[in-house]
């Protein structure tokens, strides 16, 4: 059956990797975001590494008028539809102290944004009965920190969406794999400081992919972050509040 | 665009730098780099030395920047941004029927990178270098000019980026002529060689595309020279699988490769090979891209890196490389890190490091022994009329470096037009002081 991948996020190096790893297996591409040049050039890019077709497409997960153009076209397409969500943003903690309303623009991005178009995308795969979902949360999401607790908050409420549409999308026979990246090495943490055991683009693609296959639920990537997370969830909120990790 | 502050190094680790990287994802951004914050770019930091560094100043990593642009089944002719790996190209094309027509010892190196040095490989003495199956390039210069040069077009500015250190504008992109290969596969002939002379006449006589000489830096009396010859041609043909890569977690102690271990660890690897030779098929890389399974070699040699010599002395002088491998036998200092090679003519660029003779390439732990060694083979090279590389040197003296590359003003004066405020010099630039006292 021919496999159709939007991606949502499309230019993030995270994105491009996993694109990439899907256009290797010689699945369709339809590339969704803001910077049609770049797009464009990935279109090619990818088509060049094997992909059946790819195409770039604008979306902007802030203006929902985007979204029912990418749902018309990626109904035209035979076969099992899939989506991938790479969007996001993380502003500095103190920036958003400094301007509250980036708070609101953080909850779009992480959260409202993609869950507003996979609630208009859903009943598409469910009507074809299959098609995997995968959600780019964040370990930020698994605990509040005071480092970045408006991100960690709106991908947690991604998270907590994810297990639902999991809930949902499985009784039609379709799939959600929830991912839960560590620090990855992409342009959103260059040269940020506090930043360790960072992972290759590549290597989380890579993960995705496998999980996409085996049908994982959570995944953390890479794995050694479930350890780190199931600690720090562990850590009685009497001592976690005096703690500054 | 964000800056982050970090020390880096080429591959040998012996010239550091510490200062800010740009990292674009974006071709959109990298042009406004250009235009705002001009700076020199690196690429997979393979080159040994300090051609891509830039210690107090700022510089733009290129990795990220590597779309393919164009491919064209039929012709083999691809165009990609300067930041993709050549080994990714092998991995990629040769499945569909073409490989980079060059490639050099490594995969890692980016295409901008291949370009910068005019590197070669196993192929030389039948393609030449990498900048001769380079069809076209764009360049972005200092201020935000976008310029197209090639063979035809921009003529001069073409030569002066093949093997042009990166001093006439960051390479954007660039369209390569790939070689047709019948498979993903090499078979590779494999055979014990006794003695320098008779090195040379092996790699004379060779009819094989790809050859290249393991050589025992360590073996001194009858044996001083002797070595393995791989010969190897493209096939379709089966072949073993492709090992899994393995990472050198940490620095290993300066013991490591002390005189004794890598006087047994040669002994036993030259003895690998039967006597009476070995044929075997493997995967390209596996051929091509020898240590690309071993990734951090580097450190291998410790924290205080190492250095590789690399000559090319012309057929006539011979003789001189002979007593060059003989020295270095002697001294006891060599790593088990040694090729020699037949070269063609082939270069591409003023400042490409190819010319018909012989090349030699050994490795030497950082130490000053080392160091004292390197400047009397550097003085043998200069006596037999030969060239040192650019992509290893980290000791010689702009009036040596100047004297083995006769064309040095000519590049160094479209180097001054493409950048006339030295916003693209390196701390090698400045060391080797190729365009002036900048």
């Amino acid at each position: 059956m021919t496999r159709t991948w939007i991606i949502l996020g499309a230019t993030s190096a995270m994105a491009r990797a996993f694109a990439r790893g899907c256009a290797e297996q010689g699945d369709t591409l339809l590339l969704a975001g803001r910077d049609m040049d770049e797009l464009k050039a990935l279109a090619t890019d990818l088509s060049a590494r094997g992909a059946a077709a790819a195409d770039a497409i604008r979306f902007d997960v802030r203006d929902a008028g985007t979204f029912a153009p990418i749902i018309r076209k990626v109904e035209l397409e035979p076969g099992e539809i899939n989506v991938a969500v790479f969007v996001g943003s993380m502003p500095l903690q103190a920036q958003i102290d400094a301007d509250p309303t980036l708070i609101d623009t953080v909850a779009i991005d992480n959260f409202s944004g993609p869950a507003h178009f996979l609630a208009t995308l859903v009943p598409v795969m469910e009507a074809r009965a299959c098609g995997t979902v995968v959600g780019v949360t964040s370990v930020a999401g698994d605990r509040g920190r005071i480092g970045n607790y408006t991100y960690g908050a709106a991908k947690s409420a991604f998270a907590t969406y994810l297990s639902g549409l999991r809930n949902r999308l499985t009784r039609a026979g379709g799939h959600v794999v929830t991912v839960k990246p560590g620090f990855v090495d992409t342009a959103m943490t260059w040269g940020v400081e506090g930043m360790f055991l960072v992972a290759s683009p590549d290597k989380v693609a890579r993960d995705i992919l496998k999980a996409v296959a085996r049908k994982r639920n959570v995944i953390y990537t890479p794995g050694f972050w479930w350890l780190i997370m199931t600690i720090i969830k562990l850590i009685p909120e009497q001592i976690f509040k005096k703690l500054s990790i | 665009m964000m800056w982050k502050t970090a020390d880096y190094a080429g591959w040998g680790r012996v010239h550091t730098a510490r200062g800010e990287i740009a990292r674009p994802e974006r071709a959109a951004q990298l042009a406004a780099l250009m235009e705002d914050a001009p700076a020199p770019a690196m690429g997979m930091r393979r080159s040994y030395n300090d051609s891509l560094l830039n210690d107090g100043g700022r510089i733009i990593d290129m990795t990220r920047m590597d779309k393919i642009l164009a491919f064209d089944p039929e012709t083999g002719v691809v165009e990609v941004e300067a930041g993709i790996q050549i080994g990714e190209l092998v991995r990629l094309f040769a499945p569909r029927g073409w490989i980079p027509a060059v490639v050099p010892g490594t995969g890692f190196p980016t295409v901008g990178g291949a370009i910068a040095h005019d590197i070669h490989g196993k192929n030389h003495h039948v393609l030449g270098s990498f900048g001769q199956h380079v069809l076209s390039i764009t360049l972005l210069q200092p201020g935000g000019g976008r310029v197209v040069a090639s063979p035809a077009r921009n003529k001069a500015l073409f030569r002066a980026t093949m093997g042009g250190i990166g001093q006439t504008g960051v390479i954007l992109s660039a369209k390569l002529q790939m070689i047709a290969t019948p498979g993903t596969s090499m078979r590779v002939k494999e055979t014990r060689v006794e003695s320098f002379d008779e090195f040379l006449a092996l790699l004379d006589a060779s009819t094989f595309r790809y050859n290249v000489g393991w050589i025992d830096g360590t073996a001194t009396g009858a044996a001083m020279g002797r070595g393995i010859l791989e010969e190897a041609e493209l096939t379709d043909g089966p072949r073993r699988r492709a090992l899994p890569a393995v990472t050198v977690p940490f620095d290993l102690p300066s013991f490591a490769l002390s005189a004794p271990t890598v006087k047994l660890f040669n002994a036993a690897y030259w003895r690998k090979v039967p006597a009476r030779g070995n044929v075997s098929v493997m995967p390209i890389a596996a051929h091509v891209f020898p240590l690309d399974k071993l990734y951090d070699w580097n450190r291998l040699y410790g924290k205080r890196g190492f250095h590789q010599f690399q000559c090319v002395v012309p057929v006539e002088n011979a003789e001189v490389l002979k007593q060059i491998v003989a020295k270095i036998s002697r001294s006891g200092l060599a790593s088990p890190l040694a090729v020699i090679k037949r070269m063609g003519e082939g270069r591409a660029g003023m400042l490409s490091f190819p010319m018909e003779g012989y090349t030699l390439a050994i490795d030497f732990p950082a130490r000053e022994t080392a160091e004292v060694l390197i400047a009397e083979l550097e003085a043998m090279t200069v006596e037999a009329g030969g060239r040192l590389y650019l992509g290893k040197d980290a000791l010689a003296s702009g009036a040596t470096i100047k004297a083995m590359y006769p064309e040095w003003e000519a590049w160094a004066a479209q180097a001054e037009k493409a950048d006339p405020k030295g916003l693209l010099i390196t701390d090698m630039v400045r060391r080797l002081q190729l365009r002036g006292t900048k």
